[in-house]
């Protein structure tokens, strides 16, 4: 079965540049431009930009839009002000996770869901079926929303002297409407919502705006010398920070608690979906924990590589790799939660051999966030 | 468009080999570099492992993914270069110069049907 491969607005650009494709999320997306290494270190030292049009833009809107959005969404929406941003999953009733998001509240009356690519259909679905008891009215706009993440520690000035835009007030977490026009005018024009979010662990903005808005911001950032960052690094950079990644450290079987992100599920409130399962897991512990594991010799540890200890098979590999930030060979695990423990001495099998690790932190190198 | 060198043996999974001194010099083609992208670690077998034709003796890991080493030729380890475990970018970097082992061949232990590097590289532009 050959699904035909969507391209986002930037597509061309990824042509022109070189950038070497992949699909990803039902996406053809650009792993890397020339190498993963230089351009995860100019997000770490300068800054770089990543078309990540591909994910999902959900918007929930209606008189309840507040109350269904607490009722489907992990954390407590109750206190959030207007242009405040939330992390959590949307979870089945057993805790496992549908999806992991972002939730922008515009108002009481409007949500802005960000959803991962590969779930667009089924979170909206999801979301859908959900909805018939509320008034809302839930609308999947991710056709017509470009993305562009602007990320490392030089982002606010770039966007400063390239775009003109003043970012130095927007709080951590939280996001701006503004406009801008075709000619780059801000202040007038299609709307445009910038957030001080990202997925790499540096300071950096996230812009949603129209085709022709993010192919303009785009450009104006490449003509700037903003390195153009692939999906390549993307992951190395959510990696080292400890960030999940659906399919691999979230999924339908692997839950909030499993994964060390119980904080963001909010159980100090009344029903919402996968309630009764979290209360539950949080009270009782679960059997298995995802944990960060340091290899004390280079060989890298990939995503399904058994975890072993004692002679058995505890766990598995979920990311691994050589960290370009530290140069140590990591990974994030799921292992039975007897061998959890930082300092537990555990071993991956690595093609054909075992290779000795310790368990650690899931944080292989500092988060650099302006709050 | 990748660079092939004269004088080598070639793969259809892109190692090559050079014969010096009656030794095999086993290493990866510019286009395997090229397709790879940043190597971060060579993962070799040891001295006096045997390595079989058209079998695995080891991996070399982008960073993103594991990639099997196929061996070309039949025969013993002999050396490895000891070079790649710090410098593993010198496949990236040199991939004619960087050889991964030195084979002492078995009877027979370099194939007939290696490629030299005008069939390598036609075989390489219909890829």
């Amino acid at each position: 079965m050959e699904e035909t491969l969507r391209q986002t607005c930037l597509h061309d650009s990824h042509i022109a540049l070189g950038a070497q494709m992949s699909p990803f999320g039902g996406f053809d997306m650009p792993i890397q431009y020339g190498s993963i290494i230089d351009e995860h270190n100019a997000v770490r030292q300068r800054c770089g930009m990543f078309d990540v049009s591909h994910m999902g833009e959900i918007v929930i809107s209606g008189p309840q839009a507040g109350e269904f959005t607490g009722y489907i969404f992990s954390n407590d929406v109750r206190d959030m002000p207007d242009g405040k941003i939330l992390y959590g999953m949307m979870l089945y009733p057993d805790g496992g996770v549908v999806d992991d998001l972002l939730v922008y509240k515009l108002s009481d009356m409007k949500w802005l869901f960000v959803v991962n690519a590969s779930n667009i259909e089924k979170d909206f679905i999801w979301i859908q079926r959900h909805a018939s008891g509320f008034d809302v009215k839930v609308d999947n706009f991710s056709d017509f929303y470009g993305e562009i993440a602007l990320q490392g520690p030089d982002s606010e000035k770039t966007a400063r002297e390239v775009l003109g835009l003043e970012l130095k007030d927007l709080a951590f977490y939280t996001f701006m409407q503004t406009e801008l026009d075709a000619d780059g005018s801000i202040g007038r024009g299609e709307p445009l919502i910038v957030s001080r979010t990202g997925y790499t662990g540096e300071d950096g903005f996230e812009f949603y705006g129209s085709f022709a808005q993010i192919r303009y911001i785009w450009d104006r950032l490449l003509a700037a010398g903003v390195t153009p960052c692939g999906l390549g690094c993307r992951d190395t950079l959510r990696f080292e920070v400890g960030l999940p990644l659906y399919g691999h450290e979230l999924s339908e079987k692997i839950s909030p608690v499993e994964a060390g992100l119980g904080v963001f599920v909010k159980t100090d409130r009344p029903d919402f979906i996968g309630r009764d399962a979290i209360v539950r897991q949080k009270a009782e512990g679960t059997a298995r924990r995802i944990v960060g594991i340091e290899m004390a010799d280079k060989a890298i540890p990939r995503a399904g590589y058994p975890v072993e200890a004692d002679g058995e098979q505890i766990g598995e590999v979920t990311t691994g790799y050589n960290s370009i930030s530290t140069g140590k060979s990591v990974c994030m695990a799921m292992v039975r939660k007897e061998y959890s423990a930082p300092g537990t001495e555990v071993s991956v099998r690595i093609r054909k051999k075992t290779f000795p690790g310790t368990v650690c932190k899931k944080r292989f190198y500092d988060k650099n966030y302006r709050k | 468009m990748a660079k092939v060198n004269e004088g080598l043996y070639y793969s259809e999974t892109h190692e090559w080999v050079r014969m010096v001194d009656g030794y095999a010099l086993v290493g990866i083609t510019d286009y395997a570099q090229h397709a790879l992208g940043n190597i971060v670690y060579v993962d070799m077998p040891d001295v006096d492992d045997e390595v079989s034709a058209d079998e695995e003796f080891g991996a070399v890991e982008s960073v993103k993914a594991a990639s099997d080493l196929i061996s070309p030729v039949t025969g013993t380890v002999t050396e490895t270069n000891e070079a790649l475990e710090n410098t593993p970018g010198l496949l990236n970097t040199d991939p004619y110069g960087a050889w991964i082992v030195k084979v002492r061949l078995a009877e027979d232990g370099l194939p007939g049907n290696l490629m030299d590097a005008a069939a390598y590289a036609d075989f390489c532009a219909n890829l």
